[in-house]
């Protein structure tokens, strides 16, 4: 049995191995200079690139964070800080922890019957918001395990020096954890970097270069899946290329925990 | 009233503004996080309206989905949709099971610290990225060598009869196995962690070999949360999009054999969302999601349910040893 238990995590590694070597080799040869700068060209033509795809993600994932990071944090603030609220604390950690495991589908069709009826267009507001929304559960569950890390001692101390409560939140208590709460950050940004899913029905997708937030916005995700669905030799070196760049981006912080928090629990 | 006053003046006195507005953001958060997944299910649920008054139940139990005609049923994705996580979790059990037990219990401890990041890392690989994976490498790896294999060898049993595609359910099965196995064997191994060393030792005293040990004193104290590890994994499977939309093949059959193409509740939305024309069909799709968020919002209650009470045991279980 213990050989059975040692091949299973061979098998499990192997996989690893197997993903990310195969595209590592597939995809290197596409990550030129012209990937990061160039737009799409037509059809058969060898080159172009991406810029158009990572600009979009960018502003997506910074209208993610808009909504995703205040909500977040002051959501895991009331979970580790308001003591006397300890009984919606458990219901609210439960509902961050149920829709957390939630398939980001449902976010996406939720912004599209709120918010792309009424404005009546694809958009990247809506894409941005969609992500938001997955964003909140893993940035509140983050943001209240690393809050609880923080020693009484240190509240205690700021409390008896005279400092209202809020400030000793604000000054002394973040502060101390903002390391943690920001690699939590990263975490829930590398997850929704790589999901094409909510922005289905909310940014869908554009073949030109646009930052208009009211109009459809391309992102990486949506490209990479594009590309693969498509028969087109080029296309698919761009896809791989593109499949490079978000295992780059989901390992990075994966890299800073084991780096800067040896030992921390990642919620999932 | 007396007392009422004494009970508000005993409660911390809030001299400064600046508490009263953080906490009133902080409890708006919080309150509003419950709103939201309120709210998410209503929407939806209003979205899908005219499917729901149209067809009802019989939504879940038709086979016919004719955008032309406008009658839907939704039978071949929801089977779709099962008899793929049901696969997918039946090959991720024996994997995922045996790594959490030789990452939390067998290995040597610098080896676990840096299998169990590279089996973190497994779980991190977005779902894109696997469906591009499973698109290019894994379907024709399976049209060229797997399948003609099963067929070879197992062909007299229906699952493996038929013309092989490379897509379809197996393909999907298989992806699906890679992605929750990470999830379920990170988990399983945190749950582990929870058993008290005390029951180890005893065991170990009584001169028990390492299985002994695992099989005796670790995971039948681990089981609730084991199953809650897999639960969530279930719900994962469910609600998985891109990967499985991108080997599945995308044809709505209700087929025995593990080679063809299938369409699940997931990549029907996906393919066909964005060309739905009339509303009745942009509500039909809506109606499977409505069905997916129901599905796995029972699954995901049970499964916290599940992992809370092994961790608040776990606890309870040192004070003992304490």
């Amino acid at each position: 049995m213990v050989t059975l238990c040692i091949l299973a995590t061979g098998i499990l590694l192997a996989v690893l191995g197997l993903v990310v070597g195969y595209i590592a080799i597939q995809g290197l040869p596409g990550l030129s200079w012209s990937f990061f700068t160039g737009t799409p060209r037509p059809i058969g033509e060898a080159g172009g690139g991406m810029a158009h795809a990572i600009a979009g993600s960018f502003i997506l994932i910074g209208l993610a964070c808009l909504v995703g990071i205040p909500w977040g944090v002051l959501t895991g603030i009331f979970l580790a800080e308001m003591k006397r609220w300890r009984r919606l604390g458990t219901l609210v950690r439960f509902t961050a922890d149920v829709l957390s495991g939630m398939p980001s589908i449902t976010a996406g069709i939720f912004i599209y019957t709120s918010v792309v009826i009424s404005m009546q267009t694809f958009s990247a507001l809506a894409g941005g918001l969609a992500l938001g929304i997955v964003m909140i559960p893993l940035v509140a569950r983050n943001t209240e395990e690393i809050l609880r890390l923080v020693p009484a001692s240190m509240r205690e101390a700021a409390l008896a020096l005279g400092l209202p409560y809020w400030r000793v939140v604000v000054s002394i208590v973040l502060p101390t954890a903002a390391r943690g709460i920001g690699i939590g950050m990263t975490m829930a940004l590398a997850g929704i970097a790589g999901d094409p899913v909510p922005l289905f029905f909310t940014a869908l997708n554009n073949n030109y270069w646009s930052l208009d937030l009211r109009q459809p916005i391309a992102s990486l995700p949506m490209e990479i899946f594009r590309y693969t669905a498509a028969p087109f030799a080029e296309w698919h070196t761009l896809a791989w290329a593109g499949a490079l760049v978000l295992i780059a981006i989901s390992f990075t912080p994966m890299l800073l925990v084991r780096i800067f928090l040896p030992g921390y629990r990642i919620r999932r | 009233m007396a007392v009422k006053q004494q009970r508000q003046k005993m409660r911390r006195p809030c001299i400064d503004p600046g508490d009263g507005v953080l906490q009133g953001l902080a409890i708006l958060s919080a309150l509003g996080l419950l709103l939201l997944v309120f709210l998410i299910g209503l929407q939806i649920w209003r979205a899908a309206g005219p499917s729901l008054t149209r067809f009802g139940w019989s939504f879940i139990f038709s086979r016919t989905w004719d955008p032309v005609a406008g009658v839907f049923g939704a039978l071949p994705y929801i089977y779709g949709t099962l008899i793929t996580t049901l696969l997918g979790l039946i090959l991720a059990a024996p994997l995922s099971l045996g790594a959490a037990i030789f990452l939390a219990e067998l290995a040597p401890r610098p080896l676990r610290t840096v299998l169990g990041f590279l089996v973190d890392m497994l779980a991190a690989i977005p779902s894109i990225v696997y469906g591009l994976w499973g698109n290019f490498v894994l379907a024709p790896w399976l049209l060229r060598f797997l399948e003609p294999w099963l067929g070879q060898h197992f062909g007299w049993l229906p699952l493996f009869q038929g013309p092989m595609y490379g897509t379809g359910i197996l393909a999907a099965a298989i992806i699906l196995a890679i992605m929750i196995s990470p999830l379920v064997t990170a988990i399983s191994r945190e749950v582990l962690a929870l058993v008290p060393t005390g029951q180890r030792e005893a065991l170990q005293a009584l001169g028990a070999t390492p299985w002994e040990v695992v099989r005796v004193a670790v995971l039948p104290s681990a089981r609730t949360g084991i199953i809650g590890a897999f639960t969530l994994g279930l719900g994962k499977a469910l609600g998985e999009t891109m990967a499985v939309t991108l080997v599945i093949g995308n044809r709505p059959e209700i087929s025995w054999s593990l080679f063809a193409p299938a369409h699940t509740m997931t990549s029907v939305i996906i393919n066909e969302f964005a060309e739905a024309i009339t509303s009745l069909h942009v509500a039909a799709l809506i109606h499977i999601a409505l069905l997916l968020f129901l599905v796995t919002l029972l699954v995901n209650i049970l499964a916290r349910l599940l992992i809370y009470r092994m961790e608040r045991g776990g606890k309870d279980g040192m004070m003992h040893e304490l």
